[in-house]
């Protein structure tokens, strides 16, 4: 990582980058020294303490709020993995044990991310855990933590949401060193449904593509799942910057490999309105 | 299985076309003859964005948004002559499914080609000319090795970019292709080894993360000669 291209990277969004840093240069001197002593991986958050020096009170609250809203669905998908790895007998041994678990412990990292990252931005992170959740959404999914087959079927819709919702907030992000780390969490959920699809095919013996499929006659919906058709609104797109995808210069891409080509985006109000099917009374997201 | 062996045959079919009347000769043949008029074709070659001189190479200018687009369609462009060969190759070992989502690869990648370069209009670079002589072909595991590095280096691609971009809704394109290139990236894994989809362990070189589960980033100056060996064509990078 070079701290120097980083610096160049904000003058093109922020021209007084320099200006901001330079009252505080007893933060950068004390930022450098600290370099020295941490580990590469502890530095994007390094550097994320020493942006929030620079830009103080300037910084936008609602990137503070899109990550908020990211760590609130990152709480979602942890307690959710966490109490169906708990639940005896769910997910059978072995690969689909390793799997989820494996995808539990990247969610709790972007639980311990998150929560860095708005402390260090000055902000106050949201707090949720298990008992403000109800996974079974008020009894749409009864036995999510009892029938592999629900728990399969809610963890692809969590994750094709995430990546919908991630994707949704980018903008507010546009230019900011913390659009990369936001981008690094979007394709890991990405990489997630694209193995939960799997699974569930695999297990469902249903036509579940790794990517967002065309639904049947062509609807947004590719899982089957009506109670899920929030998750996958305008899924069935064919149209980007205006141009259609289908037979684009006279290719042969059909209009399902179009819809899967592009993913589409949630905006916040439509990630709100599924996430808080999950959601206690009391700690709706608002 | 038969329509999809024509729409790959159709693809090949517009590639060769393509390729047959940007060459050099046959452009400057029908040209004629007379000095003023092959200036005047000098010309027209540098403005049309099918022909690409290899010695020449393009021009990646991150000075701008078309810049970093321009970067994606030149990565967008090596994925599609990748797979455009792995469907025409029938790799030992690949079973009807593998094939069928190979082939659904396929059609994502030139999809998201052919939209940069419409996209792009008159300021896309020219077409790339490939080497994949590194790769066997006709070998499951060499296909799905190379696979896992594009597309691993592709979503790396994306997210060290997507920071460049000025113009929001570039951004909002940026990520809706970079999510279907990671679902891709997991697939291409877990037909390696399955429950590898995320491994960000193994992807610390593109400057994954692990322990903040975080997948790969990269800026161009490093992606970019990861890709070279693969491209034939001369890509120069200015104000990156």
């Amino acid at each position: 990582m070079n701290i120097i291209n980083i610096l160049d990277e904000i003058e093109k969004v922020d021209g007084e980058i320099y200006e901001r840093l330079n009252p505080r240069r007893a933060a950068m001197k004390s930022f450098f020294n600290v370099g020295k002593k941490i580990s590469l991986a502890a530095l994007p958050l390094a550097l994320g303490s020493m942006f929030q020096k620079a830009y103080g009170q300037s910084n936008p609250a609602n990137v503070t709020e899109v990550l908020n809203f990211a760590l609130a669905l990152e709480h979602l998908e942890y307690n959710f993995y966490n109490r169906a790895l708990l639940s005896t007998g769910l997910i059978p041994a072995g690969a689909a044990t390793t799997a989820i678990t494996t995808i539990r412990t990247h969610e709790m990292a972007h639980v311990n991310l998150l929560r860095s990252a708005i402390t260090g931005a000055g902000g106050t992170p949201i707090v949720l855990a298990e008992a403000n959740f109800d996974f079974t959404a008020g009894g749409t999914f009864g036995d999510v933590f009892t029938n592999y087959g629900t728990f399969l079927k809610v963890a692809t819709a969590f994750e094709d949401t995430g990546v919908r919702a991630y994707k949704g907030q980018a903008p507010i992000l546009k230019g900011m060193p913390v659009l990369t780390t936001a981008l690094q969490i979007h394709s890991v959920e990405a990489r997630h449904a694209s193995h939960l699809r799997q699974m569930t095919a695999a297990f469902l013996n249903v036509p579940l593509k790794p990517w967002v499929g065309l639904g049947a006659n062509g609807v947004s919906n590719d899982t089957g799942v009506p109670q899920v058709d929030p998750v996958y609104a305008r899924e069935n797109n064919t149209i980007q910057a205006n141009i259609e995808i289908t037979g684009i210069n006279g290719t042969a891409v059909t209009r399902a490999a179009a819809a899967e080509s592009f993913d589409e985006f949630l905006t916040g109000a439509e990630v709100k309105t599924i996430a808080n099917l999950f959601i206690r009374t009391g700690s709706k997201l608002t | 299985m038969k329509n999809n062996e024509l729409e790959t045959k159709t693809e090949l079919q517009e590639e060769s076309l393509l390729k047959s009347t940007v060459g050099r000769r046959s452009f400057l043949q029908y040209a004629g003859a007379s000095a003023a008029a092959l200036a005047l074709v000098a010309a027209g070659c540098r403005k049309d964005r099918n022909f690409t001189d290899p010695m020449a190479g393009v021009t990646l200018d991150f000075k701008d948004d078309f810049g970093v687009l321009n970067y994606a369609y030149a990565l967008e462009q090596l994925e599609a002559a990748f797979y455009i060969q792995v469907a025409n190759s029938n790799p030992s070992g690949f079973t009807t499914a593998q094939k069928a989502y190979f082939q659904d690869v396929q059609f994502h990648e030139i999809a998201h080609r052919e939209f940069f370069k419409k996209a792009l209009g008159t300021a896309a670079i020219g077409s790339l000319e490939v080497n994949f002589s590194a790769v066997d072909f006709t070998s499951g595991a060499s296909v799905l090795a190379t696979a896992k590095t594009f597309e691993d280096l592709g979503v790396a691609a994306y997210n060290g970019a997507g920071v460049r971009l000025k113009e929001t809704a570039y951004l909002v394109l940026a990520g809706q292709i970079v999510s279907v290139e990671a679902r891709h990236a997991a697939y291409v894994r877990d037909q390696i080894s399955n429950g590898t989809f995320a491994d960000l362990g193994t992807l610390s070189a593109f400057g994954a993360v692990d322990a903040n589960g975080l997948d790969g980033a990269l800026t161009p100056d490093k992606v970019l000669p990861l890709a070279a060996p693969f491209i034939k064509t001369k890509i120069n990078v200015v104000n990156l």
